[in-house]
């Protein structure tokens, strides 16, 4: 674990919990979520008062009740919204988004794309479960096409979304993954979250034990985990394998998988994580496919994929208001009152 | 000066032409004319939806209406003494509001084959030849010739040169009603300061109308109207959506918290966003978000914040505002949701007029969800009455819905404005003590508001959200007695604000009698004058109008019942009406158009000489 070098921070985990009884099911991923938010939180320095965190409507919007700082639980879909408008006004806030699968890529999904594009300075942390749990078990826009749900009896015939490619179409400027079930890179994945400046969307794969059990299994499971799932760090090269002994190289723009073990390609062949190439995440963002048959995939990558820095909206909103004030002067009620042309009747 | 000249008290004259014949500007030039000479007066621009339709088509005539005169004016006015048609389509659209006797003024040149084709003159037969208007006077005026023949030499292009005629028909006018065109002419020496050519062509032109009328002897009278007998004061025009913008700023100002307006894009609402967003040196933030949820719920997040939250559209997209507006409310946050009608329902008819969002206001959301409403009576009031709103949302901590329209929005009239120092102020504070051992976010005061703690605030971080709430803690509760007892404490809160509003007066009459014409919103001019009209006949008739319709007026209930008759006249198919009766148990009458379209004084007259 990453060591911080801060004096002790003025806030502890403790600091943040709340007195209300945490009403999601036991076992649910959103614990550990809420635990490692509650461990980074007060590392970051932010006085507990300037913290907001604003969520939707699903089993994860239940989490700004579970914060004590200050808090939102709004209506369907609409936390990015909320939050582009609070962010706009007060751009000194830290202000943290929680959403679902379904509250912020299908009922919110056009909050979600243009608070990417507009790039305010905050943190969306996207619980995705690929269910529905708070309406009890209906499929999600991230179910795989197929699933059996009670919406869906004969199997879902929708095409799912790729959460990281749809944010890197929308422009966002940081784009990451992570899972409930690694602490570690979890808590490693919030503080990078919160030192972006601009929308950070942080997509965590969060396990419904209810609904959708095991549904991340094969990249959470020690079994699995090695060999389904590449762990992403800038400047370093695209290695994983149960003994480290696989690497991706790029032929041309087709990514392929090569062994490190017949001393054909050595760790210098592949390919090397660079954040700020637009142009290879989004071959890494599709490596999405569905493992059927455990051979000849590419293992799902977490880790940032993308980070670039480019201005936030409320900085260049702050900017006019100054710059107008500036050229014209601070608004005079009486002279706005007043109009143009006037005439007096004695 | 060798025609005759005749006093006048009043006069409606509608401009009507291609939507890029300049009508108006030619209107709006005339109006401040007025203005500046002291007239009181209305207007009403009237435009097609599409932004160029087909030219010469009768659904590309733009108009422009302006009822001045040296009395009191409250309305543009019912039928029209003069008709500027441009071209056959403007004659045929604007025909039947011409009063028999009136005056046309028409431009010849849009009257040749093609013009008469695309107006649907069948055979090519001119109006202006087949006896087909001789119950009006004629000015027919080749005005397209006259404006090239002025400008041969400018060195302009013809596409230049077609654009300047309408200040031919400007000048004309000048000289009809014995107007100055000082005011004109140097609000065109600022519009073209940098395009010296442009300028010159026009004044040119504005000088040939002028000239012609003196001199072709086209018009035999001249026509004064005397300045009106209005309150003493500084006077400006102004337009409601004008109005309603000015007085979020003010408001703003006022109670010292910064404006953010969420918006989408809608007629007739757009032009409130693009006043406030020409006004960032008052610390306006406008945002311009990606649909009308985003909209409203932005300015939630501003509000949170501690900030005048406020969001503008018309009847569709309130519609798609609606479950924000019930969340804003479950907050109990301020905010100011501004609602500029328009006919519906669904897209309906985008750039005409109608009441018809009065239960969409009052009752269109799920649960039970009382908010303030407030309506503004004309386009001065818009500025008042959205002041008004604004203090109702900071000191009750509620969502307010303030509705206007589009025939005030657009429409404009004398305002005599206040100062700065003249508007009651606005008491906003942010609470930063505990208000008990641990912070209670719905601890209410005497108003039944509750605190407002901002993020930033040590000590009083707090979670608030849409589900049921406890109360006092807000902390989330399902207990049905608690729902209740809340369900019950948010129509009190509402209630509440009755304390803080004015008794209802009557606008003119009597406070007992035999009739009492009650209307809301922009049916005032029309009401007003129609009741002058009918108490000169000696009918007795009185005239109350409601600003406060959400809660009424205290004493409502008791004034309606000094009446033998209630009549409602009303935009919509009766909502008023229904909300009266069902609040008062009160037999009111209503009189209802639904045709797009404002009163016409005339219309109520007629009914309530029918009541008598």
């Amino acid at each position: 674990m990453e060591t911080t070098n801060t004096t002790t921070p003025a806030m502890t985990s403790k600091d943040l919990v709340t007195d209300q009884e945490i009403r999601w099911c036991p076992g649910c991923g959103d614990y550990s979520i809420l635990k490692q938010v509650q461990t980074v939180v007060p590392e970051l320095g932010i006085p507990r008062e300037d913290i907001v965190f604003i969520s939707g409507i699903g089993c994860s919007s239940r989490f700004p009740y579970y914060m004590e700082t200050f808090g939102m639980h709004s209506i369907h879909g609409r936390a990015s919204a909320i939050a582009s408008g609070l962010k706009a006004t007060r751009p000194e806030l830290s202000v943290w988004i929680v959403s679902g699968d379904g509250d912020s890529l299908s009922i919110g999904g056009n909050h979600f794309i243009h608070l990417l594009r507009r790039n305010f300075n905050v943190n969306l942390l996207l619980f995705n479960n690929e269910i529905y749990g708070l309406t009890k078990g209906q499929y999600s826009p991230t179910s795989e096409e197929g699933k059996i749900t009670k919406s869906t009896p004969m199997g879902s015939i929708d095409h799912p979304f790729n959460p990281i490619a749809l944010a890197l179409g929308a422009e966002g400027s940081f784009i990451a993954r992570s899972m409930d079930r690694d602490p570690v890179h979890l808590k490693d994945m919030l503080r990078r979250s919160n030192a972006h400046i601009g929308t950070s969307l942080l997509e965590i794969y969060q396990n419904c034990n209810v609904f959708n059990d095991g549904t991340f299994e094969l990249f959470t499971e020690k079994s699995s985990k090695k060999e389904e799932t590449i762990f992403l760090e800038n400047n370093k090269p695209l290695v994983f394998g149960q003994n480290l002994d696989k690497g991706i190289m790029l032929d041309g723009f087709k990514p392929i998988i090569v062994s490190l073990e017949n001393g054909k390609y050595s760790v210098n062949d592949l390919w090397v994580h660079d954040e700020s190439d637009l142009t290879k995440a989004g071959i890494l963002s599709r490596f999405f496919e569905r493992p059927v048959d455990g051979t000849g995939h590419l293992p799902r990558p977490f880790g940032v994929f993308y980070e670039n820095n480019r201005a936030c909206y409320e900085t260049g909103l702050n900017d006019q208001i100054e710059f107008a004030k500036q050229k014209k002067g601070e608004g005079s009620l009486d002279a706005l009152l007043k109009g143009g042309e006037t005439w007096e009747i004695k | 000066m060798t025609s005759n000249n005749q006093v006048l008290e009043k006069v409606i004259i509608k401009f009507a032409g291609d939507s890029g014949d300049g009508m108006q500007l030619t209107g709006t030039q005339f109006t401040n004319t007025a203005a500046m000479f002291g007239n009181d007066l209305s207007t009403f621009p009237d435009f097609p939806a599409e932004i160029r339709a087909p030219q010469g088509t009768i659904p590309g005539v733009s108009g422009f209406q302006l009822h001045f005169g040296s009395v009191n004016i409250f309305s543009p006015g019912d039928f029209c003494d003069v008709l500027v048609a441009m071209n056959a389509a403007a004659l045929k659209a604007n025909l039947a509001n011409l009063k028999k006797g009136g005056t046309v003024i028409v431009n010849s040149d849009g009257f040749d084959p093609k013009n008469l084709r695309l107006a649907n003159y069948f055979d090519n037969v001119s109006p202006l030849t087949d006896g087909s208007l001789e119950a009006y006077r004629i000015i027919s005026i080749d005005v397209t010739k006259i404006t090239k023949a002025a400008l041969a030499d400018s060195g302009l292009g013809t596409k230049e040169i077609d654009r300047a005629k309408n200040m031919f028909v400007l000048g004309f006018l000048y000289w009809m009603y014995n107007r100055e065109m000082s005011f004109t002419i140097k609000f065109l020496e600022d519009k073209f300061s940098k395009k010296p050519e442009i300028l010159a062509a026009n004044i040119k032109v504005l000088h040939a109308g002028y000239n012609f009328g003196e001199t072709s002897e086209t018009a035999p009278t001249r026509f004064t109207i005397n300045p009106a007998p209005m309150p003493s004061g500084i006077y400006r025009n102004i337009m409601g959506n004008q109005a309603t913008a000015i007085g979020l700023i003010a408001a703003s100002k006022k109670s010292g918290l910064d404006l953010f307006l969420g918006s989408y894009p809608i007629t007739p609402a757009s032009d409130i966003l693009h006043e406030l967003a020409r006004h960032k040196n008052f610390g306006v933030k406008t945002f311009q978000a990606e649909d009308e949820i985003a909209a409203i719920c932005s300015a939630i997040g501003a509000s949170f914040g501690g900030k005048l939250g406020i969001t503008t559209s018309s009847g569709p997209g309130i519609a798609l505002k609606t479950e924000a507006m019930g969340l804003a409310l479950m907050l109990e946050l301020p905010l100011l949701i501004i609602n500029v009608q328009r006919g519906g329902p669904s897209t309906g008819l985008p750039t005409k007029t109608e009441q018809s969002d009065l239960f969409q206001a009052v009752y269109g959301r799920n649960g039970e969800a009382p908010i303030p409403v407030i309506a503004a009576k004309s386009a001065a009031d818009c500025f008042e009455t959205v002041y008004e709103a604004c203090r109702i949302a900071l000191e009750y901590m509620t969502p307010v819905i303030f509705l206007s329209d589009g025939y005030i929005a657009n429409g404009s009239e004398p305002w005599r404005f206040p100062n700065a120092d003249q508007l009651k102020p606005i008491k906003v504070e942010f609470t930063t003590e505990l208000n008990s051992e641990k912070f209670l976010p719905y601890k209410r005061n005497e108003n039944l508001s509750r605190p407002w703690a901002i993020p930033g605030t040590k000590g009083l971080e707090h979670r608030i959200g849409g589900l049921e709430k406890q109360h006092e803690t807000g902390n989330i509760s399902y207990d049905p007695e608690n729902h209740e007892f809340m369900v019950k404490m948010r129509a009190a809160k509402v209630e509440k604000v009755a304390d803080s509003i004015p008794d209802q007066t009557i606008d003119n009459g009597t406070e007992k009698g035999k009739i009492l014409v009650l209307g809301w919103g922009s049916t005032y001019g029309a009401i007003k004058g129609a009741v002058i009209e009918a108490r000169a006949k000696g009918i007795d008739v009185s005239h109350a109008h409601i600003r406060h319709i959400v809660p009424f007026p205290k004493n409502l209930g008791d004034l309606l019942k000094n009446y033998e008759t209630v009549l409602i006249p009303e935009m919509n198919t009766g909502q008023l009406k229904s909300i009266i009766r069902d609040k008062f148990l009160v037999p009111a009458i209503g009189l209802n158009k639904i045709k797009g379209m404002p009163f016409a004084t005339s219309e109520i007259l007629v009914k309530i000489e029918e009541l008598v």
